[in-house]
């Protein structure tokens, strides 16, 4: 059986978020003998970009260029999504849960009457049937549900598929699909560098996060040297949001963002249910703490009771020694 | 400007989840109002302080839902309308497409000029909701907002886009969400609460809102509910503090390379 596949493909400073190559990834398999297509607004999309795609599963690329679309907006994305879902008619669209996603995927949905599965971690194919598995309050349960009507139009959460080995003989048929865009209502004035700088919270592989205990905005500076060192982001519990020690972007938690990174290490985090929520599904989960009984300590796979401000410096330096 | 603000009850989020024949369980939980939707009440009461108008405060759900109306009134709110009947409770709710084609009906039946919502609800997560509606009444949205000024007959709206701050302009009608930081929800004061009590609260149902009860079956199915398994205990660390954290580094150093 076969399914013909429509991935949004999700580009940030140039390449790919790798989110994309986890949808293209999810709709491999949804595809069986079907294809995959994925669609790429990119005004400086090149074939570097769309090579990139094949190699990672897509059978078809098509690439939009419109000077409309320089920059995201509601609007134009979606109409432009949307003349190439009116024409394709596939039976499932993915599209990455992120900001771009979140704003683009309920609105294609609403405006064509899908059902929409949103921040799905584990697609089940058993026959026909396609099940979608999805946290609710932050990962404290889950769901599991089906679509009722065709098409099958759902969002995968960033870190939680892991793409296919890339192919590098695979290619793919690149189109350039001619779009109209018009009458988009919001404009961008300004866009600035704001206070959380480096990576992607909800794509990052390691995470650093301060709780209370790090007592100050300067204290995070131990955190952000570890972090930098590991390649990693750092984070925050609402605890030190709430004190002004970090900006609400870092925040982790049912309220502010959720995240599964391969490791997380809490320092100074005492481990609120609400936070706990946020962050339990990291793969590894490292605490340090001075309070030996702090709930955080029940979901780290291993503690140190100790004060952050002399552990994590030490960490720094043994794991420079390790990446040399 | 007539100022609609979209909100849902939603369990405390320090309550633990409890499933009780595959449901997830309400007994002895708190309900607060969803903490996105709480910002929500707030900067449509400040717009309303500062520029006039009326804020009316619609959610869809059971009838417990009152309280979390109640509340916003008593924060300023004027006017609450909660869509419940028999037939909703009987589908659950539906899902974001029962819940958007019932508010966007709603917000026809009131007006607005403007439109507040959470940004998501931290109960589904979806975050879904607001941005169906804007769809279903073709007017644009602005997502996760932190900041909010109103410029005449526009808004200009701050937002965090993974990283970068983007200010964003639209004309009204427009509907925004609201993200954590865009302002610090009042707490209702004892008049206020007394006050909100003699507010208009008023119960439509989906038969009062004419509307079709086919079109708004939900279209996704919930299968099966679940709690992740408990996690195994982890190891605390021993020895002095120099060894720990060699020991540490050793134990993660697959993870870090």
């Amino acid at each position: 059986m076969g399914r013909q596949i429509l991935v949004m493909a999700e580009t940030r400073e140039g390449g790919f978020r790798n989110v994309t190559f986890e949808a293209l990834a999810v709709a491999r398999r949804l595809a069986g003998d079907g294809k995959v297509s994925a669609v790429l607004i990119d005004n400086h999309a090149d074939s570097a970009l769309t090579e990139q795609l094949a190699r990672y599963g897509a059978d078809r690329v098509y690439v939009v260029k419109h000077p409309g679309l320089e920059h995201f907006s509601v609007d134009g994305y979606t109409q432009a999504f949307n003349q190439i879902l009116r024409q394709l008619a596939p039976d499932g669209i993915i599209i990455p849960h992120t900001a771009v996603g979140k704003d683009l995927a309920p609105r294609i949905a609403a405006r064509n009457g899908y059902g929409l599965v949103s921040d799905v971690v584990k697609v089940e194919l058993a026959g026909d049937d396609v099940v979608f598995t999805r946290p609710i309050y932050a990962g404290k349960a889950f769901q599991k549900k089906k679509i009722t009507a065709a098409p099958l139009v759902f969002t995968i959460r960033p870190n939680n598929f892991g793409p296919v080995e890339p192919d590098p003989n695979r290619t793919a048929e690149i189109t350039e699909f001619p779009v109209s865009v018009s009458d988009i209502r919001t404009r961008i004035r300004e866009i600035a560098q704001s206070a959380t700088k480096g990576i992607d919270l909800t794509e990052a592989k390691i995470i650093v996060s301060g709780g209370r205990g790090v007592r100050s905005e300067q204290g995070f500076r131990v955190l952000y040297e570890l972090a930098e060192v590991l390649g990693g982001a750092v984070g925050a519990s609402r605890g030190a949001c709430d004190a002004g020690y970090a900006p609400y972007p870092m925040q982790i938690g049912q309220t502010g963002k959720v995240v599964t990174p391969d490791l997380y290490i809490a320092c100074g985090i005492s481990g609120a249910i609400q936070h706990l929520a946020g962050m339990s599904n990291s793969r590894t989960i490292v605490a340090i703490n001075t309070d030996p009984e702090a709930p955080i300590f029940k979901v780290a796979d291993y503690g140190i009771v100790g004060d952050l401000f002399e552990v994590v410096p030490m960490l720094t330096e043994e794991f420079r020694k390790i990446l040399g | 400007m007539n100022i609609l603000v979209l909100l849902k009850q939603t369990f405390d989020t320090e309550e633990r989840i409890r499933i009780e024949n595959g449901k997830i369980s309400e007994e002895d939980v708190k309900f607060i109002i969803n903490p996105y939707d709480e910002y929500a009440v707030e900067e449509a009461i400040r717009i309303k302080e500062e520029h006039g108008g009326e804020v009316t405060v619609v959610s869809v759900g059971p009838m417990r839902t009152e309280s979390a109306l109640r509340t916003a009134l008593a924060m300023g709110a004027d006017r609450a309308i909660l869509v419940h009947d028999e037939s909703l409770s009987g589908i659950e709710y539906g899902d974001e497409h029962t819940l958007s084609k019932i508010l966007a009906r709603v917000a026809r039946r009131t007006g607005f000029d403007l439109i507040l919502a959470g940004y998501m609800s931290v109960d589904s997560g979806a975050a879904q909701v607001a941005p169906r509606v804007a769809e279903e009444l073709d007017i644009p949205h602005i997502s996760a907002i932190t900041g909010l000024r109103i410029e005449g007959n526009a808004v200009v709206a701050e937002k965090d886009m993974e990283g970068n701050k983007a200010v964003i302009e639209a004309s009204l009608p427009v509907l925004l969400t609201a993200q954590q930081g865009l302002n610090e929800p009042r707490f209702p004061t004892l008049p206020n609460i007394m006050r909100a009590k003699k507010k208009p609260l008023e119960i439509w149902t989906v038969a009062d809102l004419e509307l079709d009860f086919g079109s708004i079956q939900p279209k996704t199915a919930v299968a099966e509910q679940y709690l992740p398994p408990p996690k195994p205990a982890g190891r605390i660390l021993e020895g002095s503090l120099d060894s720990q954290v060699r020991e540490l580094a050793q134990l993660l150093k697959d993870l870090i390379s």
